[in-house]
């Protein structure tokens, strides 16, 4: 009788305490990442490696200012692409789809997402770079965009599903077009949770390197255009990191904080900006 | 005995509300109520309809008149296809994939199949069974009907006007007035039930549907709806599924109670709820069973 009676108790303690503990590795693994890149990289963080050009090496003082510009413009890039083709997928999906089509369309997508990035490297090298015999901005951007798009489909579609019907019902009962109740009232009820995954996607290719090794490739000076090769941020870090220069490596340290705080006021930002912006309960 | 007491009572509301409000439609609206029906021509009529989910029949050949600026009520067990039925007066039935319908409905004598599908919406309006505000404030959620069907309303002050005269409409401007821009979320549950019908008000419905609408509301705020009805009679063609036979003994001219997908009896309500003709809708009515 005892038995029965203590052996719940005992399974929970014993979950209780493993969870836990399961999830205090993950905090403590993250927080040490965070604090040995804080503490490797702050030491080289200064004002020029915002705003200087890289020198060459055993010069003292330069900085990553084209790379950080040019993360910024590739992301800009995949953005512009990625963005709206699958914000509209998204909504085709979840609003208008009959019952083949979008089944084939989503497994394609999670597919796309689960496909290693250095291909998306090679699709745009194929499409872009070949045909044009130079890196550009513009063959990174679209090998961005193209890990953006099952990205920014997926989430579109989940939140959108997550609009209660009775929304859409309401609109349609006064006489609003499919198209009306869903641009009027369906898409800005979820845009809160549609406006974060874009964030979280675009946050996720911009530590992406491999997309961009043989796309953008890199430039040591300013690229005049999206013509040209245009230095990123990780491909900055992957050069420097694998060169045997100890002031190479210091830097690459600080190009790492650099793209992990880009990466983070972008995501607070984005939250702080919606939460003001539709105050609404539910 | 019961059921003629609540019809006096009813009718002593009506009087003293119309009186305030005008006192002419008092002896008016009486009169209507005791002219012979075969003068006047049903506003919607429903003919031989059947309707299937898939391959489950769900409404077997309904036919039946509902009279112009009258409040008929449809009773009935859970699932004998009353608010089915009532989802296709309005075509709101086809966003639900795979639903199939036979047979006529005709609005003032045209069949609203071969209609546009949002005009048919907008002359017939909905009020569901859970409210269901957007989350806007309580001015956009009534203002969207009028922006949305008529660009005309989209300056501020005529949106205002129509805001103010549907809330009045819904006898929910005295409550609101000073929080138009608060989220209509932060409203009690009886609150957003009226604020859905002044929001089905603003398109100047000539029939408005009401799928259960006091369901969830306690009976305080059911009263002012089943009162907001009344008054809503002088204006639009009124329909409302119910569960609550007292309610539909109270608020409806005429009844139809629905039993398996089939109209049953549908009459003067007076008559349904005294001596009804079949034995299921007496069966019903005193609570043998459903």
């Amino acid at each position: 009788m005892r038995y029965t009676h203590h052996w719940p108790s005992l399974v929970n303690a014993a979950m209780f305490g493993l969870t836990g503990l399961c999830a205090l590795v993950t905090v403590s693994v993250l927080i040490f990442i965070l604090g040995y890149l804080v503490y490797h990289g702050a030491r080289s963080l200064s004002w020029n490696f915002l705003t200087k050009l890289p020198t060459p090496v055993g010069e003292s003082g330069g900085g990553m200012a084209n790379a950080i510009v040019g993360s910024g413009v590739l992301l800009g890039l995949a953005a512009l692409i990625g963005i709206p083709v699958g914000f509209l997928g998204g909504v085709y999906l979840a609003e208008f789809g009959g019952s083949t089509f979008p089944f084939v369309v989503r497994y394609t997508a999670d597919l796309l997402n689960g496909v290693p990035s250095i291909v998306m490297g090679i699709f745009a090298y194929t499409m872009v770079v070949l045909p044009m015999h130079h890196f550009s901005a513009l063959a990174g951007g679209l090998a961005l965009s193209v890990m953006l798009i099952p990205i920014v489909l997926r989430t579109t579609e989940e939140f959108l599903r997550a609009v209660p019907d009775s929304l859409r019902e309401g609109a349609l009962a006064l006489g609003a077009s499919k198209w009306k109740a869903v641009a009027t009232i369906v898409i800005p009820a979820g845009f809160r949770g549609i406006a974060t995954g874009m964030m979280l996607s675009l946050a996720r290719v911009a530590g992406e390197t491999a997309p961009l090794l043989f796309t953008s490739f890199s430039n040591r000076f300013w690229s005049h255009g999206l013509n040209e090769p245009t230095a990123s941020l990780p491909v900055m870090i992957y050069t420097y990191a694998i060169s045997p220069y100890e002031d190479w490596h210091q830097q690459a340290w600080a190009a790492g904080l650099i793209l992990l705080a880009l990466v983070l006021i972008a995501n607070v930002g984005a939250r702080i900006v919606l939460s003001r912006r539709t105050a609404m309960p539910r | 005995m019961r059921v003629t007491y609540m019809n006096a009572s009813t009718r002593q509301t009506l009087t003293k509300r119309q009186t305030l409000a005008e006192p002419s439609r008092e002896t008016q609206a009486v009169e209507v109520s005791e002219t012979p029906k075969a003068a006047i021509m049903p506003k919607i009529e429903v003919a031989g309809l059947n309707f299937y989910y898939g391959t489950r029949q769900a409404l077997y050949g309904i036919s039946l008149g509902v009279p112009e600026k009258k409040i008929t009520a449809l009773i009935g067990p859970s699932g004998c296809g009353k608010s089915t039925f009532l989802r296709t007066l309005n075509r709101m039935h086809e966003t639900v994939r795979h639903t199939r319908v036979e047979g006529e409905v005709r609005l003032d004598g045209a069949d609203i199949f071969s209609l546009d599908v949002t005009a048919v919406r907008r002359r017939v309006g909905m009020v569901f069974q859970k409210s269901n505000p957007f989350p806007k404030t309580i001015f956009e959620n009534v203002a969207y009907g009028a922006k949305i069907n008529n660009p005309a309303h989209a300056g501020r002050r005529a949106l205002a006007e129509v805001v103010e005269r549907s809330l009045r409409g819904a006898a929910l401007w005295d409550e609101v007035k000073d929080a138009l821009h608060k989220s209509a979320y932060a409203l009690s549950g009886g609150q957003q039930q009226r604020l859905c019908i002044a929001r089905a008000l603003t398109v100047d419905p000539e029939v408005l549907l009401l799928d259960e609408p006091c369901s969830a509301l306690d009976p305080i705020a059911t009263a002012k709806i089943e009162e907001l009805l009344f008054d809503l009679k002088d204006v639009c063609t009124i329909i409302i599924v119910t569960h609550n036979m007292q309610q539909a003994a109270r608020v409806a001219d005429r009844t139809g109670f629905f039993l398996l997908g089939k109209l049953i009896e549908f009459d003067e309500t007076s008559v349904i709820f005294r001596r009804p003709s079949k034995k299921e809708t007496e069966d019903y009515i005193t609570g043998r069973f459903g």
